[in-house]
């Protein structure tokens, strides 16, 4: 039995903790992720989950302890965003390395400076090389679902990685929105009991975790590995997805293809700007104009061949990255996506939209005008511009 | 119910957010769909602050901004000499004002108008809840005067959101103060 409830992303993030119950929970507060934690605590004062809350000094030390606490043999959660996970950045690749299942949420938010506390990608983005699985969220029912299904791939025994769960700072985190939420019961037995593997804690069977290597030990070799754990996480994440559909009546895949099959031009997007994309894709198609779009769920692993084959029909494609990387030629997204339709005989045009940053609003209009571009692409053959940035005052 | 947009518009302290998010409960309570969210910015106690809210019978996916909405509410008539509050308005739409003024007198008061059609309602929902629960916090009689305005609500279901919410956290004194606020803005709210 599912019911819906009022909650804002970030509320249902840690309504999601409070069924998942993790064994320990360290974390720092950072706008705008400050109200999970927030109201996780509250659950902890309630006594409503068994969680030891470590309240520490920054998020450098959140992620040491969540390291800690997961080496030593329990399940761990935490959440940060922006300059919290900078903060945390050595530590995400030791998470990584040593192969410890914590989950945790990042609120997106860009980077300083100037300060600013909006949403965009740069955070999660700068953190794509660290060895995490990425799961992004459309809005808060995506949140709250990605969040327990985070929870059985972190811990499957064919993978053990960290797992970040994304959601658009305030525009997803701080908005109430209607979400239909699974029985605790439910949740308790998807993602089953936490079953350690080489625990700290025991020491009839004592274990080194995260020693020096040196040059002639087996980094590269622990790096090939987690090369390819990632790449067989792609089963469990398709595998959990479907899982999660027959519990909760809502599964899900590497990306939401949204009238894509039969479109002759389409754009690609990651989180809440999907919604407001699938809108305008709605008036267009009712003009008979078509289009369509991916909006990309899983990030880490890159689910380069599927996306190929849901793409590869169309003659024109913007990327949408709502993160820069500047003295690059694009987004982050935008440089993965053209490179993985290289090897095509047969390829759309691909040009890359660059928006939202610091919390740009983004709206039909903007999509609106990516779509005419795109039009006039499919109808001369040529790109005049490859990299765009879309609402920026110039 | 097709989409239907709301801008607020209050002081920080007047309980925008609280009345956004109430009025996306008793949406929730009559099976529709809704999304409330506030204007982040450098809010303090006393400055100008917005929210929005989206109701719908179908599910929304649009996250952006609402930069044309179909009903403005304002909770602090002081705001309406130094924010254009009808921006965006669109034509038939509807404004709902905390203030002492007749419907004409705050008509005058707007500016933006231009040729728009607009309905401009008022109450003095500051007085109401004075009256009622003894604090000058207007966000819920606000509610009733948009449940009479509109239709979107029952007044009915206010009534019993107050009474099942606030029940939980507040004295029967408090719930009950509510209740008659919701009631008296229901009926004392006039329109021009």
């Amino acid at each position: 039995m599912s019911k819906a409830l009022a909650l804002t992303g970030n509320g249902a993030c840690a309504f999601a903790m409070r069924q998942i119950n993790p064994d320990v929970v360290a974390a720092y507060p950072i706008t705008p992720q400050t109200t999970i934690v927030e109201e996780f605590s509250s659950y902890v004062a309630d006594g409503l989950v068994d969680t030891e809350l470590i309240c520490v000094e920054s998020e450098h030390s959140a992620m040491s302890s969540c390291i800690g606490a997961s080496a030593a043999g329990v399940r761990v959660m935490t959440a940060t965003s922006s300059q919290g996970l900078a903060l945390m950045w050595e530590m995400l690749y030791i998470a990584s390395g040593l192969r410890l299942p914590i989950v945790m949420h990042n609120v997106n938010r860009t980077l300083s400076a100037p300060i600013n506390i909006h949403c965009d990608h740069s955070d999660s983005m700068g953190a794509r090389d660290s060895g995490w699985i990425q799961i992004y969220s459309e809005n808060a029912q995506e949140a709250y679902d990605n969040t327990i299904q985070a929870v059985r791939i972190a811990e499957d025994p064919k993978v053990r990685l960290p797992v970040m769960v994304l959601l658009d700072g305030f525009v997803i985190s701080h908005a109430i929105d209607r979400v239909e939420v699974i029985d605790d019961e439910v949740v308790k037995s998807f993602i089953g009991d936490f079953k350690p593997i080489y625990p700290l804690l025991d020491w009839e069977n004592p274990v080194t975790v995260g020693s020096f290597d040196g040059l002639y030990g087996y980094f590269f070799e622990t790096k090939r590995m987690q090369a390819e754990v990632m790449e067989r996480a792609k089963m469990v994440i398709k595998k959990v997805g479907n899982d999660y559909g027959k519990v909760s009546g809502r599964s899900y895949g590497f990306f939401e293809a949204y009238r894509l099959d039969d479109a002759e031009v389409g754009i690609i997007v990651l989180g809440s700007t999907a919604g407001t994309a699938k809108v305008v894709v709605d008036n267009l198609r009712d003009k008979g104009i078509p289009v369509g779009l991916l909006k990309l769920r899983v990030f880490r692993p890159f689910p380069l061949v599927e996306i190929v084959e849901a793409l590869n029909h169309l003659k024109a494609l913007a990327v949408l990255d709502r993160a820069d990387s500047i003295g690059s030629f694009g987004g982050p997204l935008f440089t993965e996506i053209r490179s993985s339709l290289y090897d095509l005989s047969m390829r759309p045009l691909v040009v890359n939209y660059i928006y939202g940053l610091g919390g740009r609003d983004i709206d039909e209009l903007q999509i609106m005008k990516v779509f005419s571009d795109l039009q006039d692409i499919q109808e001369t053959g040529q790109a005049k511009k490859a990299i765009n940035y879309l609402g920026v005052r110039e | 119910m097709e989409l239907l947009e709301i801008r607020w518009h209050g002081r920080g302290g007047q309980g925008v957010v609280t009345a956004a998010k109430f009025l996306a409960e008793i949406a929730l309570e009559q099976g529709k769909y809704f999304q409330a969210f506030p204007e982040y910015g450098p809010e303090r106690m006393g400055a100008p602050i917005q929210a929005f809210t989206r109701i719908s019978s179908s599910p929304i996916k649009l996250h952006c901004s609402i930069e044309r909405p179909d009903i403005v509410l304002v909770l602090d008539s002081t705001l309406l000499s130094t924010v254009n509050v009808a921006e965006g308005l669109k034509n038939n739409g509807l404004i709902i004002v905390n203030a002492e003024q007749s419907p004409q007198e705050v008509k005058r008061s707007l500016k933006g108008i231009g040729e728009k059609k607009i309905k401009i309602f008022t109450l003095n929902a500051t007085k109401i809840a004075l009256e009622t629960l003894g604090k000058p916090i207007p966000n819920i009689p606000v509610i009733g005067a948009l449940a009479k305005a509109t239709g979107i609500i029952d007044l009915g279901k206010v009534i019993e959101h107050i009474r099942d919410s606030f029940g939980k956290k507040f004295s029967s004194e408090i719930v009950e103060g509510n209740v008659k606020a919701v009631k008296r803005a229901f009926e004392e709210v006039k329109s021009d």
